[in-house]
């Protein structure tokens, strides 16, 4: 099975966050699936507008989807979870609402009419609708037995209902990849709980008290890491993780992954494709594992050799 | 936290700005406290999204505009979703916030101190901060 499909990267995934990128698409390659990137795009804008009349916020993300089209595409795939909701929430928008549609379509004059044909897709969805667990499971060869790790969605991936990537709770897409590997999952509960978003530049205490919530959970039915789709959640509970150990108000480190680096270590991909972001305390536990000696892994900040 | 709030000279001018920015729905409110109870930020509010509801229902625009909710509102839309009433309470905090930052006062400042150097953050998580928080 050979296929392209267009991709949306978004800002994140080009800076703080390449390692997501590069193992998902390294990872991607592996299955015979080429994402592709969409030509000339620009920032999803991050947040989906609530306001009525605030339109204008919303000419950023759908003329990412007019670049799509323009590709050719009938399906989007992104991989950041905030990418997701607002590309995935304008696409409703402009299928739903005539009046908003035609008034955008009119203001963004030299751009095609667009009326919510691009199907968006986040990368989880794309995997277990097009390429299936079969598959993955025939690319393993580093099966992540031993190791117990969790889904967390956060918000952008599971709210609002219209555009969530599957029906609340369950969390069976990313749940069914990481069993795929061979990992044992169990499930956890705050896994679409808030890590704070953008309050973490706000209030420190607002940050340190909701992913306080989160990685006491994890502790507390023994999870011993969790895997993560959003840039955002990954730098919070990261962060954050860091202060609550120094603070003794957490006792035991819970390892953050982007759900793509656990694919690529299980794949056993080179880390010259990879250079593979983690932080002490993610590659510690791989050691210990046992995973890491058909894989090099490269610290943050390191160069790759 | 008990509020006490006086009635405010004519609500109208609020009502109607309050459907324009993010539609009539509020009205519909039954003050069941679901929003409160799946909020994770309420014990950062001054007052929770059920008391918010219920001042916005009586138009107390002057009241709202003192209370810090809607700033440390994440947009989580736990509120939206778990409403037996379909009423988007993240809209209407929105509403709420954006009835400030129209008057060009910002909430965040740039200089504030914050948890972590700028260059540190991803650029999602200020972007992000800057449009919910500031004009
Ligand atoms: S959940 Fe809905 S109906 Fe209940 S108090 Fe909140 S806004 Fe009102
Ligand atoms: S969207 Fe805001 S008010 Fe609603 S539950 Fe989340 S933090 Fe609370």
């Amino acid at each position: 099975m050979k296929k392209t499909v267009s991709y949306y990267p978004g800002c994140a995934l080009k800076t703080g966050a390449k390692g997501l990128e590069s193992s998902a698409l390294a990872s991607m390659k592996q299955l015979g699936v080429t994402l592709e990137e969409i030509p000339d795009w620009n920032c999803c804008g991050v947040v989906h507008s609530l306001c009525e009349d605030d339109l204008i916020h919303h000419v950023a993300p759908v003329r990412n989807l007019i670049r799509a089209r323009q590709q050719g595409s009938d399906t989007l795939v992104t991989i950041c979870a905030m990418c997701y909701n607002t590309l995935a929430r304008a696409n409703l928008m402009m299928r739903t609402n005539p009046e908003k549609r035609d008034k955008l379509n009119r203001f963004m004059q030299e751009e095609p009419d667009y009326h919510g044909e691009v199907e968006v897709n986040h990368l989880l969805t794309f995997l277990a609708r097009e390429v299936g667990q079969e598959k993955i499971q025939s690319k393993v060869k580093v099966p992540l037995s031993d190791l117990s790790i969790s889904p967390y969605y956060g918000c952008m991936l599971t709210r609002p209902r219209e555009i969530a990537i599957e029906s609340r709770r369950k969390f069976s897409l990313l749940t069914d990849l990481l069993q795929s590997l061979g990992a044992t999952v169990k499930y956890f509960p705050a896994a679409d709980r808030c890590c704070s978003s953008y309050q973490s530049v706000n209030d420190p205490r607002i940050a340190e008290e909701a992913t306080e919530f989160i990685l006491k959970t994890a502790t507390n039915v023994g999870v011993e890491a969790l895997a993560v789709c959003c840039p955002l959640c990954e730098f919070n509970l990261k962060y954050q993780q860091k202060v609550l150990l120094k603070r003794g108000r957490l006792h035991t480190p819970v390892p953050i992954y982007y759900f793509s680096h656990v694919v690529a270590v299980s794949f056993g991909l080179n880390p010259d494709l990879n250079l593979f972001e983690m932080d002490d305390a993610a590659i510690d536990l791989l050691t210990r594992k046992g995973f890491k000696k058909d894989t090099k892994i490269v610290k943050k900040g390191d160069e790759a050799s | 936290m008990t509020i006490r709030f006086e009635p405010e000279d004519n609500p109208h001018p609020f009502f109607e700005q309050m459907e324009l920015l993010c539609g009539d729905d509020f009205y519909k409110c039954y003050q069941c406290g679901s929003c409160a109870s799946s909020c994770p930020m309420t014990e950062h509010m001054e007052a929770s999204p059920r008391k918010i509801m219920h001042l916005v229902r009586f138009g107390l625009g002057e009241k709202l505009a003192q209370l810090n909710t809607f700033w440390v509102c994440a947009t989580c839309l736990c509120c939206q979703v778990n409403c037996p009433r379909g009423i988007d309470v993240a809209r209407v905090m929105e509403a709420l916030r954006t009835r400030t930052l129209r008057q060009k006062k910002d909430y965040l400042e740039p200089s504030r101190q914050r948890i972590a150097p700028v260059s540190e953050y991803p650029q999602i998580a200020l972007v992000g901060a800057f449009r919910k928080l500031a004009c």
